[in-house]
């Protein structure tokens, strides 16, 4: 064990796979003499050569699409978006090639391929670096759609992703990268995708999150804690495969839930949960649920940025008038 | 020929002329057996051409796109690969060039049929499905590419696709990236005059789409995609230079689209019909045919035989398919995921009456 930042835990996952398995590939923007822009993958290139860390043209369709062609001919390739709010430049290829390749091939071609994507607020980036665009993946089926929250389950997912046959879109939170930090077993071990995990429970009221929000929601139910509420917080570690079981038990056990994350209210993820809440949980539940997202705004220039992003205080109040309901 | 002629070359590359002669000091590196088995395919999508539209009209097939004017392009360049070890990355108007490699017209009604199964390129077979998503095949080929490359093959990657499509992002990504690695990939550009109704000089202003490859560092070669001997010719000297590890080629097959985009259009609301009078006296067919007559290769009567013949081949194959059972519900959810969310699973169980 060893306490590890979440953008060394996806470097160690990163690297024991592709000295596990020589099918993987790594490919994108800056990945290799740079290491990546947030040094993700520092080192590699050097340790396995130019041919498996390959540094490419500026162009997200064409490494989404040739990670496409790369599994075709039987390789492993992770594609590195450098910010997912360039995802919408790849699009295409991921929702309408990558997810559905297998489909389209009535099973010929699988996609045993990761797409690594920062995304996420409060870091200062320019315009489009920290969009929350993962309900749009969500809604790709086909594609399993992973959002680690601790730097233990960045390298577990990611190495359970890597050897999934299925494509994943890896999200990575930008704030996270460096902030996350905790302890992360030495050697091999994989998180299983689609399992929530329980980050504390709670009586009163739960708080479903993924990703950075996860770290939003424990602060709250820490200050909710000394206001003398109950708070459990469940990180759903995927949205695809989603665990309605972990749900539907956290929500039956709070009696009120309130769902949390970055992206913009409207048609954000959150959507899905409530629906997915009330259809499996609706005979538990004592208050409406409570939704705390982004605005339905662009996502701002940063001097703002953090009156945007959803805060403990928001949350705090989202809590207060789901146990007052 | 070995060498790549000048990119950018005002005047295609024609080694057999209107009449069917081979213009002198030309070789042709098809023999005969090679040549006549071109002519069948040409003539076989001819056959599937007609058929595939009656049934269509009969409520049998649903959307096709028939290749009638590009047959010689499709298939001078498929036969420049070794379907062993080269793949075939199609869009929707090459179907002789995945016969060829290992498709079959059974499969290919069932695909047209809406049958999900249709579009299952068997085990062995190189060649990618159907794509309908202009362009976004382009990229899949480079990546297919390197890949092989990668892995020690010396396989080569045939892409297809059009003078529409050459106005997609993907295209210049994908050109573009396969000049960076050396790709092994041949890019054939069928500049088949029209994308539905939008003819080619609403597509660029360029005169040539071939001169774009010096923009990505490939040679590019503009060939009369009429001409069978033309096309093959540049395809099997693009096809020995990815080989050789010299990289990806882009080749501009100049042809014309005699029929319509596909079953649902009517092109005589844009094409003027002079002007298809005129196109079609160029069709590729009656110039193989000029030829092969010439060799003595071909009569009237060896035509007839083998016309009867290749339509008995699709008549097969449209009762074999018409034979399968209509796909169930569960085809819409097999392959979608190889490990299946539960969420997805229980749909699957509910649409299929199987509980859950």
């Amino acid at each position: 064990m060893a306490v590890m930042t979440m953008v060394e835990a996806i470097r160690a996952s990163l690297a024991a796979e592709l000295e596990r398995d020589e099918r993987v590939l790594v490919l994108g923007q800056d990945v290799g003499v740079n290491g990546g822009v947030f040094r993700a993958t520092e080192g590699l290139q050097e340790r396995f050569g130019a041919d498996r860390v390959v540094d490419m043209p500026l162009a997200e369709a064409v490494i989404v699409g040739s990670a496409v062609g790369l599994a075709c001919s039987g390789l492993i390739p992770v594609a590195e978006l450098q910010f997912l709010g360039f995802g919408s430049q790849a699009f295409h290829q991921i929702e309408g090639q990558v997810a559905r390749m297998r489909f389209r091939s009535a099973g010929r071609y699988g996609m045993p391929m990761v797409i690594r994507a920062p995304f996420g607020g409060n870091v200062r980036t320019p315009e489009l670096h920290s969009d929350a665009h993962e309900a749009k993946y969500a809604g790709a089926p086909g594609l399993k759609v992973v959002m680690p929250a601790t730097a233990h389950d960045a390298k577990g997912l990611l190495t359970a992703a890597l050897r999934d046959p299925d494509p994943v879109l890896f999200c990575e939170p930008l704030r996270g990268y460096r902030l996350i930090k905790d302890e992360v077993p030495d050697g091999d071990y994989s998180v299983p995708l689609g399992r929530a995990r329980t980050v504390r429970e709670g009586d009163d009221v739960v708080i479903v999150a993924y990703s950075a929000a996860v770290v939003i929601a424990e602060k709250a139910a820490e200050r909710a804690a000394a206001e003398g509420y109950s708070v459990g917080v469940l990180d759903l570690r995927s949205l695809v495969p989603l665990d309605t079981d972990a749900l539907r038990e956290a929500v039956a056990r709070a009696g009120r839930a309130i769902v949390l994350h970055e992206a913009p209210l409207t048609a954000g993820f959150g959507a899905e949960l409530v629906a997915t809440i009330q259809e499996e949980a609706f005979w538990s539940l004592e208050a409406p649920i409570g939704r705390v997202a982004a605005y339905d705004t662009p996502y701002p220039p940063g001097a703002v940025e953090e009156l945007y992003v959803p805060s403990v205080e928001r949350v705090l109040a989202a809590v207060r008038d789901v146990l007052e309901a | 020929m070995s060498a790549v002629r000048a990119t950018g070359s005002a005047e295609p590359l024609r080694l057999l002329a209107p009449d069917g002669t081979v213009a002198a000091g030309q070789a042709t590196a098809l023999d005969d057996a090679q040549l006549l088995d071109a002519w069948r395919a040409m003539l076989q999508s001819r056959a599937v051409d007609e058929r595939f539209f009656s049934l269509q009209r009969q409520g049998r097939l649903g959307t096709f796109s028939p290749v009638a004017g590009e047959e010689a392009a499709v298939v001078g360049s498929a036969w420049a690969l070794d379907p062993a070890r080269d793949w075939v990355v199609p869009q929707y108007r090459e179907l002789p060039a995945m016969l060829r490699q290992g498709y079959t017209l059974a499969r290919a009604v069932r695909y047209f049929r809406g049958d999900p199964a249709g579009n299952l390129m068997e085990p062995g077979v190189n060649l990618l499905p159907y794509q309908i998503s202009l362009a976004a095949q382009i990229p899949h080929a480079v990546g297919l590419a390197w890949g092989l490359r990668h892995q020690g093959s010396d396989g080569v990657v045939c892409v297809y696709f059009g003078d529409g499509a050459s106005s997609e992002g993907d295209a210049h990504e994908a050109l573009n990236l396969a000049g960076v690695r050396r790709a092994p990939v041949v890019f054939v550009l069928k500049n088949n005059g029209w994308a539905i109704s939008t003819p080619v000089r609403r597509q660029t202003a360029a005169a040539s789409f071939a001169a774009r490859a010096e923009g990505y560092g490939m040679p590019g070669e503009l060939v009369d995609g009429n001409d069978l001997l033309a096309m093959h010719d540049a395809c099997t000297r693009a096809v020995a230079r990815a080989r050789a590890g010299d990289g990806p080629t882009l080749i501009e097959a100049r042809t014309y689209r005699m029929g319509p985009h596909n079953t649902s259009d009517d092109p005589t609301r844009y094409v003027d019909a002079a002007e298809l009078e005129e196109r079609r006296a160029a069709d590729p067919v009656l110039r193989l045919r000029r030829h092969l007559t010439a060799r003595g290769l071909v009569d009237a009567a060896s035509e007839a035989e083998l016309t009867a013949r290749l339509k008995a081949e699709v008549d097969a194959a449209v009762a074999e398919a018409e034979a399968v059972p209509p796909p169930g519900p569960e085809a819409m959810f097999d392959h979608v995921y190889a490990d299946a969310p539960g969420r997805m699973l229980g749909q699957r169980a509910a649409a299929t009456g199987e509980g859950g």
